[in-house]
């Protein structure tokens, strides 16, 4: 343990030097996310800049920190001062804020908020974690996303990073399977089974080899909070994998994450790289006696991978079919041996409650729903990003409070992915926990939430989900392969227009029958996104079936696009947007849309500035 | 080209099934797709026959059999990206380039493929180009950005 005590203390000395930097620090959000909204530019242009005006000051690479309508976000520290976080910062925003604010000594761009003492305004500036959309997050696993370089061990030890390994390996294995049970810690993937059983079933089960796997396969459409904390803070996963393999006693770890997550691997790749240099993973951990070593396995595209025989199968390199269990893999699993296999947040949640103790994370939380959860909050809402929050918080206060609502008016919130269900308005005050989401139809889920507002067709939403799950179908049982078929050709027999009344029941019939006959959980929940909208949006349904007409003026067959006289100006935007030249009329005077040409694909009602493109809804005889 | 297949196979043990995916995979990188001869190849390396190959290859999204184009599309399709137009803009790429998901297009300068999630949910909807992500995309930025592409 000496090692550790000399570890922690080089880490701890690099993390104040930082803090105390007496040059300026400037930290860019790299996550996917924020590179994906242009923090890869703005990282080469900041060294660009800091060289040509040569200031001297630090470049750091940090994760998210959630809010992903802010990024690209740029934070600078100043000698002297915490970090200062700015919002959507573009190259022309940049050119000026880095001189303006490190030279100059004040920029004209207001910081979004301070790092610092939460408490503390400092220049007029808040604190960061008083900003709408954090305010009301509790972060336990997203506590390091953002803060820290996750490319930097030594950062990570500074933020008591592995002491719960340290503390566990004091403890012993059936102590901490006990911590996990007093947590009341439960499966963060979806289904929320207690970790604790599952660990200690791996651990009772007889076998000379045992595997851990960590299912980092995020294939739920909409979610990324797995993405977000592998690339953000990819020790935590990794020392919550080597707690779970002592708890069990597993000597080979798996994480088997998707290939079109390319920074999470490369990152994780890094970690395990230093973890391997400093004696954390491998052979005789820190002199424990305690042997360990984890594998990156890249899937190949497969949601139905996510299910844990259909994910053994898949390492084993053969096609990622699920088969009926028992056995569990528990007892054989992993080339026949004991494995168990836990959710990325699941694993990531563990050190947290091994340091901090059982005690601290059962008193957040529901009766049954303990601690905190991840989620993508996402779709027509205002902030969107990666949240955490106490399980029990309403949908109301994580769509309106955190969420800032949607510009028009809300319809519906989708949860679960495509196993989930999609929940109206008189759901808003449902607390999220795991009874509760599946007492009303949908389920927790990996942690996706999408919201939806008066522009989204729920009977859409539905065939997007079927399509989703029937074309993710292994192929292996009947109800799943073709009744998911069935359905997808039903709801596009509705939205089509061409429904007759005893559709709906049809699709009732066959939603039920998939759900009991199914053999893994793909089949079993893939009627739930029908299930719930027939139940709470039955409406939209009838409208489509009896007059033929959608209401959001979603559905394609259904829409018209027409140019209203009375707005149009004739600016002749849309006229040089249009892709088939159904638009056409001289500049200043209104224009005229050919129905013939017309393939609705809404350039023109995107570009217009006034208004003057209708799409509405048409009845067709 | 096909120089190549041969060096990436042999990194892996001989007859270990369990390598299958991952030799795909380097395959693919390498050669953007996996071709008929990398399926002899590993064959008769890993012991196992060209049928089971193109079964497990073919069950994976991530396998493509045919060459592809200069650049590759992604059309995310993931569920943030649907409820913000994605469609709608799937749609208008179809008829911009002149061909359906999975296919080259004829001057080989595109190929287009449609993915479930590319987890930039919060930038809905977005469209990959190579290794670049368009964020926040329409129908009416889309000439532009592809027009970036020759």
């Amino acid at each position: 343990m000496n090692d550790f005590l000399a570890l922690r203390k080089r880490a701890l000395e690099e993390w104040q030097q930082l803090e105390h930097s007496p040059e300026p620090v400037i930290y860019i959000g790299m996550g996917s996310c924020g590179i994906a909204s242009g923090a890869g530019r703005i990282w080469d242009r900041t060294r660009e800049i800091i060289q040509r005006k040569k200031i001297s000051a630090k470049l750091m690479k940090v994760g998210c920190i959630g809010p992903c309508y802010l990024e690209p976000l740029v934070d600078i520290q100043k000698p002297g001062l915490p970090r200062m976080s700015f919002n959507n910062v573009d190259e022309k925003r940049l050119e000026k804020l880095i001189p303006d604010y490190l030279l100059n000594g004040s920029a004209k761009l207001k910081p979004i908020g301070h790092l610092g003492v939460n408490s503390e305004i400092l220049n007029g500036v808040k604190s960061i974690w008083d900003q709408p959309m954090l305010r009301k997050q509790e972060r336990i696993v997203l506590r390091n996303c953002g803060i820290i370089d996750p490319e930097s061990l030594n950062h990570y030890l500074a933020r008591e990073g592995f002491s719960g390994m340290v503390k566990a390996f004091d403890l012993g294995a059936e102590i901490v399977i006990e911590e996990i049970k007093l947590a009341g810690l439960r499966g963060r993937g979806g289904a929320g089974f207690p970790t604790h059983i599952k660990w200690q079933l791996c651990r009772e089960a007889r076998g000379s080899s045992k595997y851990l796997i960590c299912n980092a396969d995020e294939g739920d459409p909409g979610a990324f909070m797995n993405r977000s904390l592998m690339e953000g803070d990819p020790f935590a996963l990794l020392e919550g994998m080597i707690i779970a393999a002592f708890a069990i006693g597993a000597q080979l770890g798996y994480i088997y994450i998707r290939a079109e997550y390319p920074l999470a691997i490369q990152r994780l790749r890094n970690a395990i790289a230093q973890l391997h240099k400093n004696g954390l993973l491998g052979k005789d951990i820190l002199n424990s006696g305690f042997t360990f070593d984890i594998r990156i396995k890249e899937g190949a595209g497969a949601f139905v991978c996510g299910e844990e025989t259909a994910l053994i199968a898949s390492i084993e390199g053969r096609r990622g079919m699920p088969r009926s269990r028992p056995p569990y893999p528990a007892s054989s699993g992993l080339n026949g041996c004991p494995t168990n296999i836990n959710n990325v947040e699941t694993l990531a949640t563990v050190p947290a409650i091994l340091r901090d103790g059982a005690g601290k994370f059962a008193s957040i939380g529901t009766e049954k729903s303990k601690g905190t959860k991840t989620f993508a909050l996402v779709g027509k809402v205002r902030r969107t990003g990666l949240i955490e929050i106490p399980m029990g918080t309403s949908l109301r206060e994580i769509i309106y409070d955190i969420g800032g609502g949607s510009r028009k008016a809300f319809k519906a919130v989708q949860t679960g992915g495509p196993s989930g269900g999609c929940l109206s308005k008189d759901f808003l005050d449902l607390p999220v926990d795991y009874e509760s989401l599946a007492g009303a139809g949908s389920i927790m889920g990996s942690g996706g939430l999408i919201v939806m507002d008066e522009d989204t067709c729920m009977v859409d939403v539905a065939k997007y989900f079927l399509k989703f799950t029937s074309q993710e179908s292994c192929g292996k049982c009947t109800p799943c392969r073709i009744g998911t078929r069935q359905m997808v050709e039903l709801l596009e027999k509705i939205t089509g227009g061409d429904a007759e009344h005893d559709d709906l029941q049809k699709l009732k019939e066959i939603a039920d029958t998939v759900k009991k006959g199914s053999l893994c959980g793909l089949g079993q929940t893939a009627p739930n996104p029908v299930l719930t909208t027939l139940k709470y949006f039955i409406d939209e349904y009838n409208e489509h079936v009896e007059k033929n007409r959608c209401p959001a003026a979603v559905c394609r067959d259904l829409v018209e696009y027409t140019v209203i006289k009375e707005k149009c100006t004739g600016c002749q935007r849309c006229v040089e947007v249009c892709p088939t030249g159904a638009i056409t009329g001289p500049r200043s005077e209104p224009h005229f849309l050919d129905l013939e040409k017309c393939i609705k694909c809404r350039a023109c009602y995107e570009i217009c500035r006034f208004d003057a493109i209708a799409g509405d809804a048409i009845i067709i005889e | 080209m096909a120089g190549s297949i041969p060096q990436i196979i042999e990194k892996y043990e001989s007859r270990d099934k369990g390598n299958l995916i991952q030799i795909l995979q380097d395959v693919q990188r390498a050669e953007g797709y996996i071709p008929g001869v990398a399926v002899d190849y590993i064959s008769s390396h890993l012991w196992i026959s060209r049928s089971e190959i193109f079964g497990v290859a073919s069950f994976y999204s991530q396998f493509k059999f045919n060459p592809p184009g200069r650049h590759s599309i992604k059309m995310c399709l993931g569920t943030a990206c649907h409820v913000q137009g994605g469609d709608f803009l799937l749609h208008a790429l179809k008829s911009e380039i002149g061909i359906s998901p999975n296919e080259t297009t004829e001057d080989g300068r595109f190929d287009l493929e449609r993915v479930a999630c590319l987890g930039c949910c919060a930038l809905a909807p977005v469209v990959m180009i190579d290794d670049v992500i368009f964020s926040n995309m329409s129908v009416i930025k889309l000439k532009d950005t592809l027009n970036q592409y020759e």
